[in-house]
């Protein structure tokens, strides 16, 4: 077991970890932060993205242990005072979600994508989020999306 | 002043599913914890077929948090139904028995030999290591057309046979005419010339019959990938003394009758739970054997019990779609009319039977004659066991399959008579329609306009100049060819009248369910048997009960995916939803409404029949200062002291809707490739899809289905496939190696809309869940195809990757193009190219 610190959604937290757990079942079964999702085991997916002192990492292919010292945002703690996110109003506005499974990963991919890129074109977009797979909307609104948070945040 | 009443339907409203699901806060089944809940984790073969010689779970045991570890032997009396299978398809089916852990044979990698049981998934995982195991591996059965060679080994030795049922149907002349046409009996893809043409034969159709085309088409096996993998978790019900049953299904009712056929445990005594699903794809329209486990373990060890599949074995334990081997000839006279059809299919059920696995061809069999209209059609279709993944329902389920083989043949017949592919459409359209009618199988097609949609398609991607481009490009031998491709495609949604499923070999009715509710506050439940996994029935099914009730979408809440709420239901599959259970909720507000007359009635002192309502209020006719609102009249039915004599209290009213017909969506399709003869790099440019799903509920929605069953369809015919090595190993076995397209490999989208009412039910509706997966394949692979025409090419398998485009174009030029294993379980009949050279 090893001790690790991290803050994740703004709070601190200190546990003993087993070496070999993964980050998301740290964040979903220790922390109880189910925003945080597996979908694929091999980070082909993205459903587990999250933030990684602001940028997107995939954590179902990161320990617990290298998270150690570090900031982690998941989509539950994207909101602002209680504010959804531009990003999560684009995916609403622009039904950019069905099953919502792929969604906070998606959504988190995608805002740190745009600290990036402020501003991507419709190419730059799709390029960006090769990473993360929809299986329901086939992408379209998820650009548009993007889009619209670009057009609200740049 | 009375303001008109707000309507609802038919606008695109912004989901009320959304917020939960953009803040982390859905309610997956792998979310739920519950105390002294374990795990279950199951041992795989990683054998195709192979005798289990030795199993000893004892030293898996002794591994730290392992509660417990079982044999198949250990708990056989569990499951005295095995996994069930809801389809007979003929009386000669045969049903192998489907136990959730085996006991003698592994029949497919990724079969269930044995499961441990721990305190967490790791351990459990941990604890799989130490069992011990030996196989005698023997010989797999992983080519249909190999399974049903008389000395070919058995999947299952019980059966005496590889084939599952050989289904036939035969409607007019069909073999008459192919008999006189077919003068070699070949197989492969193949068109022939007007070879017959003046032989004077006595059939006056036969006689016409000029051309003949005849063509061999592969549906590759595909994995349905849901990206929430299946998840289940199942507890004794302290309070009920039942089990209770969480599962990413599909199909909870349908789910609480089967997990009671499996076990033993009553059906009252089982209450099942769709939590928030993420994604199905009709891979959760299924009991799974791991479902099954789960309730056994909780009844076993009196413990809440959880299975979460990592994405491995969803691959190889969750079922695949498609896995079809098509024949299919048309006989046409010299006007490009079809005269006849005939299609013989091999379908793969894999080596156990699901829940609907026969089925799924024979559904989709009626649809091959697709948009047109003749007389002459005969089918024969055979299930074949193969050592491989079971296959089942996958977005489409038959539908594309059909769709698919007619509209690549219609291609193949337009290349024939050297006719424009639209045309030869046009000429066998069916003239527009609005009351049902046969189809050459026997289905009654709804209404249909094809023509209308043919020519939205045609103006929106500008044909002409398209085929101007495509003229210069082929003079200047431009390295990049431009395709055009069509389809026209129907499909068969509104599952379905019960005779009718009946008449299909399914055993369960077609009808839906809703509730609608008054609450004293005026508030409305509205409580349906669909159990919606994306789809946004909350927001559907609350635009259509609110403007019958005359209501706000925000004053109804949708209730759904509880058997212990909704008792009663049929679930979500076949782009059922909106035309069954869309339609049951309208007809159960409209008996609120019934019912609220008659209690304004009383209210007002006026006649029932001089009540009026709109805009939520009801009033007397001619006076309508004299008016109560549908809230108030609710109050009323609830407090129930005053109401007209002998009238139950409560404004609560439920309808069972079965209804008279399938309804039949249709469309046309337009995809513009351009295809790099370089490379074999096929690059979408423009789709159109014009799709007539009647009136629409809430565009948005039908949008998204819309993209997303394009998104699939054209995953189908140029990205994904199963693939197989000769001894049954799965090679596609992660997303590492099977290719889900993402964002960059997909077009935009040219959508629009023609509305042509169903007169199957009373809001004319007809669903869209599918229409997109139906008609993508073939306009794509028509374009791909139309493209290369120049070069002799006539056929490229599916997905058409940038390898066999390739290869398609060095054969046709002649050229070497390597020798490379492709999937061995459609490999040996699928020959990368049927054209021009190697094959």
């Amino acid at each position: 077991m090893r001790r690790i610190q991290v803050s994740v959604n703004g709070v601190a937290y200190e546990h003993e970890v087993e070496p070999r757990l993964l980050l998301v079942h740290y964040l979903r079964e220790g922390l109880n932060l189910t925003g945080t999702m597996v979908g694929c085991n091999t980070s082909n997916c993205g459903a587990c993205t999250v933030l990684l002192d602001g940028e997107s990492v995939k954590s179902c292919t990161l320990f617990a242990v290298q998270a150690d010292g570090h900031e982690i945002t998941t989509v539950q703690g994207l909101q602002t005072n209680g504010d959804w996110h531009p990003m999560q109003t684009a995916f609403h506005e622009q039904h950019a979600l069905q099953c919502g499974y792929c969604t906070p990963g998606m959504i988190l991919a995608s805002v740190s994508y745009l600290k990036e890129n402020p501003n991507p074109n419709e190419e730059d977009i799709r390029e960006a989020l090769e990473g993360n797979y929809c299986r329901c909307t086939g992408y379209e609104n998820i650009v548009k999306a993007v889009q619209q948070a670009a057009g609200q945040t740049s | 002043m009375t303001q008109a009443p707000e309507r609802y339907m038919g606008n695109g409203l912004p989901r009320k599913e959304d917020p939960n699901l953009v803040t982390g806060k859905a309610n997956w089944t792998d979310n739920i914890k519950l105390p002294g809940m374990v795990h279950m984790s199951m041992l795989r073969s990683p054998f195709a077929r192979a005798k289990v010689t030795k199993l000893d779970v004892s030293a898996a045991l002794e591994r730290p948090g392992v509660v417990a570890a079982f044999t198949g032997a250990d708990l056989a009396e569990e499951w005295p139904g095995g996994v069930p299978c809801a389809a007979v398809v003929s009386e000669e089916q045969k049903t192998p028995f489907f136990p959730p852990i085996v006991t003698d044979e592994v029949r497919h990698v990724g079969d269930v030999v044995a499961v441990v049981v721990a305190s967490d998934r790791y351990a459990a995982q941990d604890a799989l290591e130490f069992i011990e195991v030996d196989y005698e591996p023997l010989p797999a059965i992983v080519n249909m057309e190999d399974a049903l060679k008389a000395d070919s080994p058995l999947v299952h030795e019980d059966l005496g046979t590889n084939e599952c049922f050989t289904y036939t149907a035969n409607v007019g002349n069909t073999d008459e005419l192919f008999d006189r046409t077919d003068d070699s009996g070949d197989a492969g893809a193949e068109i022939r010339g007007p070879e017959i043409q003046g032989q004077g034969d006595t059939d006056e159709a036969f006689r016409q019959a000029s051309v003949v085309v005849k063509e061999r088409y592969i549906q590759q096996r595909l994995l349905p990938t849901a990206i929430e993998p299946r998840a289940a978790v199942a507890y004794p019900d302290p309070g009920h003394g039942g089990y209770v049953i969480y599962s990413s299904t599909q199909v909870p009712h349908l789910a609480k009758i089967v997990l009671s056929l499996a076990t033993g445990i009553p059906e009252n005594q089982i209450r099942v739970v769709a939590p928030d699903v993420g994604g199905g794809f009709g891979s959760k329209l299924n009991i799974y054997r791991e479902e099954i486990l789960a309730v056994v373990l909780a009844k076993t060890l009196g413990v809440p019990v959880k299975f979460v599949e990592d994405r491995s074995e969803n691959y190889q334990a969750t079922i695949h779609g498609r896995g079809q081997i098509q024949d299919i000839e048309l006989a046409a006279d010299s006007e490009g009319k079809i005269l006849g059809m005939r299609v013989k299919l091999l379908d793969d059920m894999g080596a156990y039977l699901q829940l609907l696995t026969p089925v799924i061809a024979i559904s989709g069999g009626a649809m091959f004659p697709g948009v047109y209209t003749f007389d002459n059609f005969s089918i024969e279709i055979k299930g074949v066991f193969t050592n491989l993944t079971p296959t089942d329902a996958y977005r489409g389920a038959g539908r594309p399959e059909a769709c698919y083989a007619i509209e690549r043949a219609m291609d193949s017949l337009a290349r024939e008579l050297d006719m424009d592919p639209a045309e030869i459409r046009r000429r066998n359209f069916y003239e527009p329609f609005d009351e049902p009618t046969a189809n050459p199988a026997g289905l009654m097609y709804d209404s249909f306009n094809l023509q209308g949609a043919l020519d939205r398609a045609i103006e929106l991607a500008d044909y002409q100049s398209l085929r101007e481009e495509q003229r210069r490009r082929r003079e200047s031998n431009d390295p990049v060819q431009l395709g055009i491709g069509f389809a026209t495609y129907t499909e068969i949604c509104g599952l379905g009248p019960s005779h009718a499923l009946a008449g299909l070999g399914i055993g369960g009715g077609g009808w839906e369910v809703a509730s609608v509710r008054m609450l004293v506050t005026g508030k409305v439940e509205v409580a349906t048997g669909t159990s919606p996994h994306g789809q946004g029935h909350e927001t559907s099914w609350s635009q259509i009960a609110a403007d019958v009730l005359g209501v706000t979408p925000d004053d109804v809440e949708v209730l759904h995916g509880d058997t212990g709420i909704v008792p009663f239901g049929r679930d979500t599959y076949g782009s059922r939803s909106l035309a069954v259970g869309g339609i049951a909720v309208y007809h159960a507000a409209n008996k609120v409404v019934e019912k609220g007359k008659k209690i304004a009635a009383h209210m007002l002192e006026a006649a029932e029949d001089d009540i009026e309502f709109e805009g939520g209020k009801f009033s007397v006719a001619g006076s309508p200062d004299q008016n109560v609102g549908i809230g108030d009249v609710a109050g009323a039915a609830y407090l129930g002291n005053d109401l007209p004599e002998g009238m139950e209290p409560t404004l609560n009213e439920t309808m069972t809707f079965d209804p008279p017909n399938f309804t039949f969506p249709f469309g046309a399709h337009i995809c513009v490739t351009e295809v790099d003869t370089e490379t074999g790099a096929v690059k979408i440019r423009d789709y159109i899809a014009v799709d007539d799903c009647g009136p629409v509920i809430n565009p948005t929605i039908v949008d998204g289905q819309l993209h997303g069953g394009l998104a699939q369809g054209i995953a189908q015919a140029l990205y994904e496939g199963v693939i197989y090595d000769e001894e049954g190993n799965l090679l596609t076995a992660s997303m590492v190696n099977y290719m889900i397209p993402g964002a960059p490999e997909l077009p935009n989208y040219t959508l629009d809309r023609t509305v042509t009412p169903s007169p199957s039910n009373p809001l004319g509706v007809k669903g869209v869940g599918e229409a997109g997966t139906i008609g993508a394949p073939p306009a794509v692979i028509n374009s791909v195809v139309d493209a290369l025409s120049p070069m002799g090419i006539r056929h490229i398998d599916m997905p058409a990757s940038p390898m066999r485009v390739w290869k398609a174009i060095q054969n046709a030029q002649g050229k070497p193009s390597g020798d490379r294993q492709e999937d061995a379980s459609l490999g040996a009949s699928a020959a990368d190219i049927k054209q021009g050279g190697d094959a």
